[in-house]
């Protein structure tokens, strides 16, 4: 399951989705909306996406996880629209027959949302609003 | 011929439109578009802005050339999580 969504996310409904006869672990990984960025005191995130390159970017980040570890399935849900402070922006949740499939995957998930997928957010702060982002992803080189 | 171009984030803020239709040469590259549509849209020019390139909601090169109905996203900082 690779979405975007406007509304808070269901981590139960997640984690019925990858639970496997197969599986010995699930990892929930729940990033979180902070009260402070840089110095600044932070009010609200905003999420805004390109909704369906978003989904199949985070499809194909399952699909190389499933190559690189023995997992038995992920989910991953990354909200969009506003974020309230201590609110969940992403869950990613993965089972696995043991444990360290489980956590190499979600990780290695988290990291590559932050490079390649989509996804932009506006950080809200007493006294402005900002954009974040350094673009990690470089230019393919390609035809 | 035609290219749809979607915005986002702060290029959306920079345009205030959220997608255009563009007609452009045949065979220009997706960084010609870019240089063409900040000659539209002035406030384009974000200063040290990179940006990565999307037809058809896939990664390309710069010099990826463009079809007709191509469907053009010009990605800025990615910051999801």
């Amino acid at each position: 399951m690779f979405r975007v969504t406007d509304k808070p996310i269901n981590l139960d409904e997640l984690i019925r989705y990858v639970t496997d006869p197969e599986a010995g672990a699930i990892v929930p990984f729940i990033g979180t909306t902070r009260n402070n960025n840089e110095g600044r005191k932070v009010i609200a995130l905003d999420y805004d996406a390109y909704p369906e390159m978003a989904e199949k970017e985070l499809a194909r980040i399952g699909a190389d996880a499933a190559k690189k570890w023995p997992i038995c399935r992920m989910a991953i849900v990354h909200r969009l629209g506003p974020v309230q402070i201590g609110e969940a922006s992403v869950i990613i949740v993965v089972s696995s027959a043991h444990r360290d499939a489980a956590f190499a995957a979600s990780r290695f998930a988290i990291e590559e949302i932050k490079k390649t997928v989509p996804i932009w957010k506006k950080e809200v702060f007493e006294g402005g609003e900002v954009w974040i982002g350094t673009q990690t992803g470089q230019p393919l080189k390609t035809d | 011929m035609n290219v749809r171009v979607k915005f986002f984030a702060i290029l959306r803020e920079r345009t205030g439109v959220a997608a255009v239709s563009k007609e452009i040469e045949a065979g220009i590259s997706v960084a010609d578009l870019w240089r063409q549509l900040q000659k539209d849209y002035p406030k384009l020019d974000v200063p040290g802005i990179r940006l990565l390139y999307a037809v058809n909601q896939s990664y390309v090169g710069t010099d990826h050339r463009l079809n007709e109905n191509d469907e053009v996203v010009f990605v800025p900082p990615v910051s999801g999580g």
